[in-house]
C-alpha cells in the first residue's frame, strides 16, 4: 500500500471507506470489489464441482455398457450439470467481473445500488446451496437442464427432484435480474465526467447489452417455471392438455429466455476479448463503432431465434422460416466483431501472453462453434441432428468454448488487479494449450458421434453401434481438460502468495481500473478522473484528475468526494456532472432479506406453512427496513 | 459530517433524474416483461382451445368489477395531485393525496378477495381458471406490495422527510404505483372484456 501514499489525503479516506471489521464486515459489506470477488469465487466452485459430474458422465461413457452409474444418477448428472453450468457458473462469473470491474472501467467509487449488489451475491449463494442440497439428500433433479414438460409434471416425475430445479431456477433469476438493473443505471449514471457514450469501453458496452437481454427475458424463464411449479405444487393445469393447457407453451416460455441467454453469456465474453486483443496488440480496437453496434444488435436479434430449437415440434413452417432466417442474420454482427478482432491484429505487434492465448483459443473455437451453429439453424441439417450429440458439441463449442476460454482469459488479465499478484505466465500457457487441445479431443468427436446417430442424454449404448472409439477419444479428452483448468486454480492459488507484485498497469493497458493501485484502494480513485478519450491511459497523461468544486454537481469529484463516501453521478451522453451520491454504509439488511427469501423457497420445497410464512415474514420485515433506510430524502 | 451518516443521501437537482428514479423504471420493465409473458400464455392457451372460457365457465361478470377498475385508476389521480403538492412543499397535501390513493387501492383489494372467494370454479379446473386466478392474484399481490410501501411513504411523510427539494421516494413509490395502475387496463382488458369477445 505504499504508492498510496504518494496520493492526496489518502490516508484520512480510509477510515472513511473501509468495512467493518471481522465477521461482521464480512456478511455485511457492500464493496462492489468484494461482492464481485465473490462471485468469481462461488461461480468458479460450482465450476469445478460440474466439471467433476461432466467427468463422472464421461466415465460412464467411455464404454458401451459402462457400469460406473446407473440411468437415474445419470439423469441427475447431466441435469445437474447443465442447470450448474447455465445457472451457477457462467451468468454469475459474468456479473462477478462486471461488478468488479465497470464501476473500475467508467471511474466511479461503486455501483449505482451497492446493497442490491450485495442481495444479489447472497440470493445467488443461497439459490446455489439450495439446488446443491439436492444432492446431499439424493434427489438432484432429473428432466434435464430445461426440464420439458409433460416429463416433468408431478404425474411423470413424482418426488421433490424437479422442484428443487423449478425453485431454485426462479431463486437465482432474482439474483440476475437485481444484478441486471444495477448494471443498467451504472452505466448510465455513474460515468466519469466526459466519457461519452463512444468512448465507453467495449466490456461495458457487452454488460450494457448483457443487461438488457437479461431485463427482458429472465422474467419469462420465471413464469415458466413459476407456472411448472404452480402445475407441480397446487394442481394448476397450465401445460396439461387433458386439461385445455399446453405443453408446447412452455418449450416457448422457455426458449423466449433459452436463447437471449446464449448471449447473455456470449456478449461480455466477447466485450472481455475486445478489451484482451488491443492490449496485447499494442494497437486500438478496429471499427470500434461496428462492434459497439454488432452488440446491440445482437441484443435485439437475440430476442427473434427462440423458435429454432422447437424446428421439430412441428410448428408451421411459414413461422419456422422466419426464425431460420433470423437463426442465420445473428451471425452477421458476430462476423463484425470477428473481423474488427483480426483487422486489430493484422498490423498490431501481437505479445502471447496467457490472456491473449485465451482469446486466440477463443477465437478457433468459437470458429467452428459457429460454422456448426450455422448448420443447425437451417431447418432440414436440423431435424437430422436434434436431440444428437452433434448439438452436444455444438453447444459446448459455443458455451465451453467461446465463453469459458474468454473467462479464463480475463482470469488471467485482471485477477493481477484484484489480489495485486501475477499468475505465472508459463503455467498459464501449459494450462491454455492442454485446455485448447484436449477441448477439441473431447468435443470435435461428439460432432461425428452425432452425425452417427447417437443420441444425447443415453446413459450407455451397445458395442455394435460404432461408437466406441469416438466415446473412448471424447472421455479420454474431458479428462484432460479436467487436469488443464485444474493448472489455472493451482496457479490462482499459487499466485496469492508467490505471485509477482503486478503494480498498477502490468499489461500497460488503456482502461482505467488500470490507473489505480493493485488491489484498488476501498474507494477506487481518490479523485475521479476527467476522461477525454477512449483509451484514457494511453492519450491522457498525465491523466487529468477531478477537483471539487463548490456546486452540487462537481462536489464529488475530487478528494473532498471522497472524504465524504461520495461518488459522482453524470447524465446524458457525454456524462455531464449533475450531483453526488453518497455510498450507503455496510449493511445486514441484503443478507436478511436474501436469508428470508431462502426460507420461503424452502417452505415451499417442503411444502411446509410455517416455514413458507415464516420466511414471508423475515423478507417483508427486511424490505420495509430496507425501504425505511433508503434514506435519499431524509432531511 | 452529517453527510456521511446518511446511506444514499441523492442530491437532487430539479432537471436531472437520478439512479433511484431509473432503477424503478428498470425494474417496472422486468414487471411488465412477467405480465407480458403471463398474457402471451392467456392468448397462446386461448388460440389453440376450442371453446373460451374452457369447461362451460361463464365469461368473468363485469359489473362490479368495472366500478372496482374505476376505482383503481383514479387512486393514481390524488397520487398526481400529492407529486405536484410536494414539489411546491405542501406536506399536508402530500399526506391527504397519499391516503386517499391508499384507500382506494385498499377497496380494489377487498374487492379482489370477495370475488376470489365467490369464484364458481377453482384454479385447478382447467387452463382457463389456471391462468385466471394467476393473472389476477398475481396483479393483486402487486397491489398489496404496493399498499405496504404505501404505509412507509405515509409514515415518512407525516415525520416530516419530504419537502420541496427531497421527495424522491415519493417520485419513486409513484411510478411504482402507476405501473400497477396501467398494468390492470391491459389485465382488465384481456381477462375480462375480451373473454366476452367470440
Amino acid at each position: 500500500m505504499s504508492l498510496l501514499h504518494d496520493r492526496p489525503h489518502a490516508g484520512e479516506l480510509d477510515p472513511v471507506w473501509e468495512d467493518r471489521h471481522g465477521l461482521i464486515g464480512f456478511f455485511t459489506t457492500v464493496d462492489h470489489k468484494r461482492v464481485g470477488m465473490r462471485y468469481i469465487y462461488t461461480s468458479f466452485f460450482f465450476f469445478f464441482v460440474a466439471g467433476l459430474l461432466a467427468l463422472v458422465m464421461r466415465a460412464q461413457l467411455a464404454k458401451p455398457n459402462g457400469v460406473v452409474v446407473g440411468p437415474d444418477l445419470f439423469n441427475q448428472l447431466f441435469t445437474m450439470h447443465g442447470t450448474t453450468m447455465i445457472f451457477l457458473f457462467n451468468t454469475p462469473v459474468l456479473a462477478g467481473f462486471g461488478n468488479y470491474l465497470l464501476p473500475m472501467m467508467i471511474g466511479a467509487r461503486d455501483m449505482a445500488f451497492p446493497r442490491l449488489n450485495a442481495f444479489s451475491y447472497w440470493i445467488f449463494l443461497f439459490a446455489g446451496i439450495f439446488i446443491y442440497i439436492s444432492f446431499v439428500v439424493g434427489k438432484a433433479p432429473n428432466g434435464g437442464w430445461f426440464s420439458y414438460v409433460p416429463l416433468t409434471n408431478a404425474t411423470y416425475s413424482p418426488g421433490v427432484n424437479l422442484d428443487f430445479w423449478g425453485l431454485g431456477v426462479i431463486f437465482v433469476g432474482i439474483s440476475t435480474t437485481a444484478g441486471a438493473v444495477n448494471f443498467i443505471v451504472t452505466a448510465f449514471k455513474m460515468r466519469a465526467p466526459g466519457m461519452a457514450i463512444n468512448q465507453l469501453p467495449i466490456f461495458v458496452w457487452s454488460i450494457i447489452g448483457m443487461a438488457f437481454m437479461v431485463v427482458f427475458s429472465v422474467p419469462v424463464l420465471t413464469v415458466a417455471a413459476a407456472l411448472l411449479e404452480s402445475d407441480r405444487l397446487f394442481g394448476t393445469a397450465f401445460y396439461d392438455p387433458t386439461r385445455g393447457g399446453s405443453a408446447l407453451l412452455y418449450q416457448h416460455l422457455f426458449w423466449f429466455w433459452g436463447h437471449p441467454e446464449v448471449y447473455i453469456l456470449f456478449l461480455p465474453a466477447t466485450g472481455m476479448v475486445s478489451a484482451i486483443i488491443p492490449v496485447f496488440s499494442r494497437r486500438r480496437l478496429e471499427g470500434y463503432f461496428w462492434v459497439a453496434s454488432s452488440l446491440i444488435a445482437v441484443a435485439f436479434i437475440s430476442f427473434g431465434v427462440w423458435v429454432h430449437h422447437m424446428f421439430a415440434t412441428g410448428l408451421p413452417s411459414t413461422a419456422m422460416g422466419v426464425f431460420s432466417a433470423a437463426s442465420l442474420v445473428i451471425a452477421l454482427p458476430s462476423a463484425i466483431q470477428y473481423f474488427a478482432w483480426i483487422a486489430t491484429m493484422w498490423e498490431g505487434k501481437i505479445n502471447f501472453e496467457p490472456p491473449m492465448l485465451f482469446a486466440l483459443g477463443f477465437m478457433v473455437i468459437f470458429l467452428l462453434g459457429g460454422i456448426t451453429g450455422i448448420m443447425v439453424s437451417s431447418m432440414p441439417f436440423d431435424w437430422q441432428a436434434t436431440d444428437s450429440y452433434f448439438i452436444v458439441a455444438h453447444l459446448h463449442y459455443v458455451l465451453n468454448g467461446a465463453v469459458v476460454f474468454p473467462i479464463f482469459g480475463a482470469l488471467y488479465y485482471w485477477l493481477p488487479k484484484m489480489t495485486g499478484r501475477m499468475l505465472n505466465a508459463r503455467l498459464g500457457r501449459w494450462s491454455f494449450w492442454i485446455m485448447f487441445i484436449f477441448f477439441n479431443v473431447s468435443f470435435f468427436p461428439m460432432h461425428v458421434l452425432g452425425l452417427r446417430g447417437m443420441p444425447r442424454r443415453v446413459y450407455t449404448y451397445q458395442s455394435w453401434l460404432g461408437w466406441n472409439w469416438l466415446n473412448m477419444i471424447a472421455s479420454v479428452g474431458a479428462a484432460v481438460f479436467g487436469i488443464g483448468t485444474g493448472l489455472t486454480l493451482i496457479n490462482v492459488l499459487w499466485s496469492r502468495k508467490h505471485g509477482a507484485i503486478a503494480g498498477d498497469n502490468p499489461w500497460r493497458a488503456d482502461t482505467l481500473e488500470w490507473s489505480t493501485t493493485s488491489p484498488p484502494p476501498d474507494y477506487n480513485f481518490a479523485a475521479v478522473p476527467i476522461i477525454a478519450s477512449r483509451h484514457p491511459l494511453w492519450d491522457q497523461q498525465p491523466l487529468p484528475l477531478g477537483v471539487s468544486g463548490p456546486e452540487l454537481a462537481t462536489e464529488s469529484l475530487g478528494v473532498t468526494g471522497a472524504e465524504q463516501r461520495q461518488t459522482p453521478i453524470t447524465g446524458g451522453l457525454d456524462a455531464s456532472p449533475e450531483s453526488g451520491m453518497t455510498v450507503p454504509q455496510p449493511s445486514a439488511l441484503p443478507i436478511m432479506l436474501a436469508f428470508g427469501i431462502a426460507v420461503f423457497f424452502a417452505g415451499l420445497l417442503v411444502s411446509a406453512q410455517i416455514v413458507l410464512i415464516t420466511g414471508a415474514a423475515i423478507g417483508v420485515t427486511g424490505l420495509t427496513r430496507w425501504a425505511w433506510h433508503t434514506e435519499v430524502d431524509r432531511p | 459530517m452529517s453527510v456521511i451518516a446518511t446511506p444514499g443521501t441523492t442530491r437532487i437537482d430539479d432537471r436531472t433524474r437520478p439512479p433511484g428514479f431509473w432503477g424503478m423504471v428498470i425494474l417496472i420493465a422486468t414487471e411488465a416483461t412477467v405480465f407480458g409473458a403471463l398474457l402471451s400464455a392467456y392468448f397462446f392457451v386461448r388460440a389453440t382451445s376450442d371453446t373460451w372460457p374452457q369447461g362451460g365457465i361463464r365469461p368473468p361478470d363485469l359489473s362490479r368489477i368495472s366500478v372496482f377498475t374505476v376505482v383503481l385508476l383514479a387512486s393514481s389521480l390524488p397520487l398526481f395531485w400529492g407529486e405536484r403538492a410536494i414539489r411546491k412543499g405542501r406536506v399536508g397535501q402530500l399526506r391527504i393525496a397519499l391516503f386517499a390513493s391508499f384507500v382506494m387501492g385498499l377497496a380494489f383489494v377487498a374487492n379482489q378477495a370477495f370475488e376470489f372467494g365467490s369464484l364458481e370454479f377453482s384454479a385447478s379446473d382447467n387452463a382457463y381458471a389456471s391462468l385466471f386466478v394467476v393473472i389476477t392474484g398475481l396483479h393483486g399481490l402487486h397491489l398489496i406490495v404496493g399498499l405496504i410501501m404505501s404505509i412507509v411513504v405515509q409514515v415518512k411523510a407525516s415525520i416530516g422527510w419530504f419537502d420541496a427539494k427531497r421527495h424522491l421516494t415519493v417520485t419513486v413509490f409513484g411510478l411504482y404505483w402507476h405501473f400497477v395502475d396501467v398494468v390492470w387496463i391491459v389485465v382488465f382488458s384481456s381477462l375480462y372484456l375480451s373473454a366476452h369477445v367470440r
